[in-house]
Formats: C-alpha cells, structure tokens, sequence
C-alpha cells in the first residue's frame, strides 16, 4: 500500500494547488535558463549564418555586433589582395527606431553586398530574398510586417518581399535585410534642411580653401551628399568580411591582416568570443544569479509545504509507529511526497513553459541540458526539502498517540 | 510486590500455564528531584495464554503507564518484561527491536479510535498486515473478514470520517486483530460504544484470548462486562493489586 498517494487521496486539492505554485516557480527558474540561450543564440546566430573566416573592424573595437565600427570602404580591395583570401565583402549593419502605423519600430538593419550577396541564406517563411538592388527588404516576422507592405525610411519606400523567423539582433530587435547601398542610405540619410546647410557650409569652405581656389571644378563634387564624396566621406562599412581560400592557412591571412594598423581581425569564433564574454555575460551572471535564488526560495517553500503536510499527519505517524511500521516505510512516504512534488511541478513547469514562452517578447530557448540540469536540481531540493519533515516525523513518539 | 493472579472466570481453570505476559517489580519515575512522580511502582503481574485480563483504576493511577509499558511504547525505569517468555525489557533498555516486536506480536486498541485519517476503514486493518508481510491481496482479503466479522464489512471502502464513533471503534479492533497478536492491549476500547457493542467486544477479545492464546489486559470502568474476565485487577497511585472481587462484581 502507497500512503504516500493515500495522503494525496485525502488533501488532493491541496496538494494540486501546491504542485501548480511549485510548478510556477520552476517554471521562472526554467524560464531564466531559456532567456539566458536566447540571448547567447541570438548573439551567435548572425555570425553563424553570415558565415565569414574573418572580421575585419575598427582598429580596436569589438566588432558591429558589440559596438561601433567603422571601416572605409577601400579596405574591400585591400583585404581581396591579401594571399589566401577568396572573397571580401562590405558589411553594413545598424539600429533605427522609426515610426511606422502610428507606433515605434525599432529594428536592426544588416547591409547585404550585392550583387554577391542576395539573402538566399536568410531562413524565409515567407516571399523570397532581394531580386532587385533598391527599395527592397526581408524582414523578421518578429517586426510585425507584412508581406507586400509598404515602409517608409528616410526619403525612400522601401517593400518588404520576404519573411524570416527567429532572426534578432543581440540586442533582440528584429533583423531587416537591404542591399548595402540601401542600408546606408537609411543610415546616412539626413533632413533636407540639413543638406542644404551642409553643402552651403562647404561653400563657404571652399570660397576661402587654397585648393578649390586652385581647382574650382572641385567645388562641383561639393554638391555631392557626404557619403559620396570619397576624399572627405566617412567611413561607412561597418566591416569587412573575408572568405579565405579553401587549403589556406586562416591564421597566416589574420597575421598579415592584423599588421595593418587602422582595423583589427576576428575570426567568426573569436567573435563569437568576444559577444559571449561581452554583452551576454553580465546577463548570464545576473540570469544565474535568479536562478539560485529562485531554486531557493522554490526549496525553502517546498520544505515548508513537505513539514506543513507532516505537521498534519503526525498523528497518522505516530500511530504507524505503534503499530510496528518502520522508520523507512515513514520516511519513505514523506520522501515520495516530496519527490512527487517537485516531479509534478517540474511537468507543470515545462508544460505551462512550452506554452507561454514563444509569446515572450524575447526568445525563450529550452535545451536538453538546461532541462535535465534543473531536473537534477529539482530532484535535490526535493530530498533536501524533506528532511525537515524526516526530522519531525522521526522526533514523533507513538506514546503521542496515547497521550494526546 | 509479587501478586498471584485470582480468577474469577469459570473457564479461566483450563487455561495453559504457559505466561504471555510476565513483568517483575516494574517502575516509572517522571520528572527528578522536587518534581519525581511515581507513575507506578513495584508492578509485578502475570498473565497467561488465553487469559483476559481487566485493569480497574481511577484517573491518573497509572494505568496508561503500565499499558504503555507492557505495550513497548514506555519504557520503565526499572524492573523487567517477559513476552512470550522473552525478556524484551529490562529496566529502560529494550532487549529487542520493539518496533518489529509490537508489530508481530501486541495489538492495540484504545479509547479513542485511534485509525489514520487518509486511509479508509478496510486500507487502516490492512496497512498492519502489510507492515507485517503479508501480501496486499492477503491482506485485503483478511481485512474484510475481519471487518465483516465485528459488523463493519459493508463500511470497508468509508473513509475514516464517514464512520460512527463505535465503526471506527471496531475498526480500531480488527487491526488490532489482523496479526494473530500473541498480546492484546485495550485502553478503554468500549467506551465511545453502547452497552451491547460493548459487550461483543469484551466477548471478542475473550473470544481471540481462547482461540489464539493471546494473553489480553484491558483498561476498562466498564462494571457490566467484568464477568467477562478471568482476572481483574485494581490500580492506585501506582500500585497494582488484585481485585476484591465481591465489590467488583
């Protein structure tokens, strides 16, 4: 005979409504675990899917992903001379916030170089990647927009013509996908007004510069937007990316490479690397941290809810006692509560879990390891939370029985 | 004090000669110094197979203490008890596991009905038999004779709180039953039942005495069902004695 289940039997509601309460909270500990792999995945999965050898950024930067970078565009050509190198190609990749259907959009913007790169990489559910160099855009669904729909950026309109999933930034806004020229013209593009003052300001420059008294056809170039003045435009590529040659040896084209001394070079790990350890490991210090104190305020409950369910069946212990029963089959019936316990919460947790987190704003990821890992723990805080309630059933003395 | 047993009971004359129960000099001191109660004192009692037993006494003469003593639930603080002829208790040490011995060899039944709540009637006889070995079918089976037995056969699948005060009484009395026990203790087990119920018990519990050479002690204030015993004996401040039987009667 099962008195453990017998107990159950006798206070169902009560036990139901403990599991679902322990399962809650295992559920924010399962939780955590998930947002901390969501971050650590969509900080990797752009690296992983762009699938480049080589970064080259800002001479002393952590690349576009963790911060600023600005490389000139020259640097293209200087990389695909390097030995070894196959292709290299622009990357441009930047966060807007706009105002789109009366509300804010925020999405992060990746330059794709056309005509090499089209997107045919990008996970679509929907539409097909860029067939034309302008006004074209794939987006992530998380964005909200729609096959077909129209979005305004800057001066141009720009249609979106395909759909990805689960393809965010490491910052968890939504990826949007251009050509590199589209990219920077959302990225560099500026107020009509602004224009006009600039080029007048450079008017003004070039009335009283030696060189364009020298060379007045120059003053023509000064029309031009900023961008597009290549002796006096910033650095517009965010890096460039380098595909080495199959056969060559990655360490020696990064060597050659890091001897330049205005950009430095990642490989796709160190990357990799440098997110993880950067902008994912404060979250995970502070996620883990949660954690624990979750995993103990979900024991410390647990342990008064296996000593509560005891208190309430002392008598029943007591009695078991007189009638011979030994110290395990008691012990094991409050073990096998607990273990219930936290067995139950921790379906209730997964199962409630599965159906809540995909509508989280950020992704929720549940992998094997993390679930077992917190099964593991779930199954020790179960043992541990019972033994305040061993060690109030084995104080009990059947004399209790007769006295009471 | 070393008393010889008086048997009032006609057929106490063909019981074995054989002791169930035997306890020498037993004593219980509660407390020390300024605070020492004497619970009892100088008990010394012998009870053979078969033989039913009656323990008279007022409120607080030590009763429950000698009960709890034989029952290896208190132990003395002097003094020895023999089981089946096996020194199970000398002074407060326990000459054997006395948990495995209560299960296998002493049923209880007590005032109250002393049954576990979140077991039904039949689950609470047959949590005892399981605790003993037998098998779950077994015992089941054996539950429900017991139960149909005392009058209760058809409350077997009743939870505990759905029964009267004398069901859970029977109850109480079936498990005590269930394994053959070799010792039977009552504290007081007619008390929450009327005067017929309550004299089925006393005659069941002579009944098993017999059919199982069971020696049985039962505390009781009950006077209508004394001549149901072989022996009675009184109990005061401590001090077990034989019962004048003219007044008892």
């Amino acid at each position: 005979m099962n008195l453990a289940f017998k107990d159950i039997r006798k206070n169902l509601g009560r036990f139901i409504m403990t599991t679902i309460g322990i399962g809650m909270l295992l559920m924010i500990v399962m939780g955590m675990a998930g947002i901390y792999r969501g971050l650590l995945e969509d900080a990797t999965f752009l690296i992983h899917k762009i699938g480049a050898d080589l970064w080259i950024v800002q001479q002393d930067t952590r690349g576009p992903f963790a911060e600023l970078s600005r490389v000139p565009s020259s640097l293209v050509y200087r990389a695909q001379v390097v030995p070894g190198v196959a292709s290299a190609r622009e990357f441009v990749f930047h966060t807007i916030q706009r105002e789109h259907r009366g509300a804010l959009l925020r999405m992060s913007i990746l330059g794709l170089s056309w005509p090499e790169d089209k997107g045919d990489w990008l996970q679509l559910v929907a539409g097909r990647p860029l067939r034309e160099n302008h006004y074209e855009m794939v987006a992530d669904k998380s964005l909200g927009l729609q096959l077909g729909e129209k979005l305004r950026l800057g001066k141009d309109e720009y249609t979106i013509v395909g759909i990805t999933a689960g393809m965010v930034s490491t910052g968890g806004d939504g990826m949007a996908f251009t050509t590199l020229l589209d990219s920077q013209a959302i990225q560099f593009d500026s107020p009509a007004e602004a224009i006009r003052l600039e080029r007048a300001a450079r008017d003004n420059r070039g009335q009283v510069s030696e060189v364009f008294l020298q060379q007045p056809q120059l003053t023509e170039r000064l029309a031009l937007p900023a961008s597009q003045i290549p002796a006096i435009a910033a650095p517009s590529l965010s890096a460039v990316l380098v595909t080495v040659k199959p056969g060559a040896d990655l360490s020696q084209v990064k060597s050659i490479i890091e001897s330049w001394q205005d950009v430095s070079v990642y490989t796709t790990a160190g990357q990799e690397d440098l997110l993880v350890q950067g902008i994912v490991d404060k979250a995970r210090k502070q996620l883990f941290m949660f954690r624990v104190l979750l995993t103990i305020i979900a024991a410390i409950i647990m342990a008064l809810i296996i000593y509560t369910l005891t208190l309430d069946k002392i008598y029943a212990i007591a009695l078991l006692k007189l009638i011979g029963a030994p110290n395990r089959v008691i012990l094991g019936m409050i073990l096998q509560q607990s273990l219930l316990l936290g067995g139950l919460g921790y379906v209730v947790a997964y199962t409630v879990g599965t159906q809540l987190f995909p509508k989280f704003p950020r992704r929720v990821v549940l992998t094997n390891e993390d679930l077992i890992q917190l099964a593991i723990v779930v199954f020790v805080i179960s043992v541990l939370s019972s033994l305040m309630g061993i060690w109030k059933a084995l104080k009990v003395e059947p004399n209790d029985v007769l006295m009471s | 004090m070393n008393i010889t047993s008086h048997e009032p009971h006609a057929a106490a004359e063909s019981l074995s000669s054989t002791l169930a129960i035997e306890t020498r000099e037993l004593r219980k001191v509660y407390g020390e110094g300024n605070t020492e109660v004497i619970a009892m004192q100088d008990a010394s009692v012998s009870v053979r197979q078969g033989e039913v037993v009656a323990l008279l006494g007022p409120s607080g003469s030590g009763k429950s203490t000698f009960l709890t003593a034989i029952g290896l639930i208190n132990p003395p603080t002097s003094g020895k008890i023999w089981i089946g002829g096996e020194l199970v208790m000398d002074g407060p040490n326990a000459q054997t596991d006395v948990r495995a011995f209560r299960r296998k060899h002493i049923g209880f039944v007590f005032q109250k009905s002393n049954l576990i709540d979140f077991l039904n009637a039949r689950e609470n006889v047959q949590i005892a038999m399981e605790l003993n070995g037998m098998s779950h079918r077994d015992a089941s089976v054996r539950a429900m004779e017991l139960l149909t037995s005392l009058g209760v056969g058809d409350r077997a699948n009743h939870a505990v709180s759905m029964l009267s005060g004398g069901q859970q009484q029977r109850v109480a009395v079936a498990r005590a039953l269930a394994n053959h026990p070799s010792v039977l203790l009552a504290d007081e087990p007619t008390a929450a039942l009327d005067s017929h119920r309550g004299r089925q018990v006393m005659e069941l519990f002579r009944d098993v005495a017999r059919q199982h050479n069971a020696g049985v002690i039962v505390v009781t204030h009950d006077q209508r069902t004394l001549d149901v015993f072989d022996t009675i004996y009184e109990m005061e401040d401590g001090v077990i004695h034989i019962a004048d039987q003219s007044s008892s009667h």
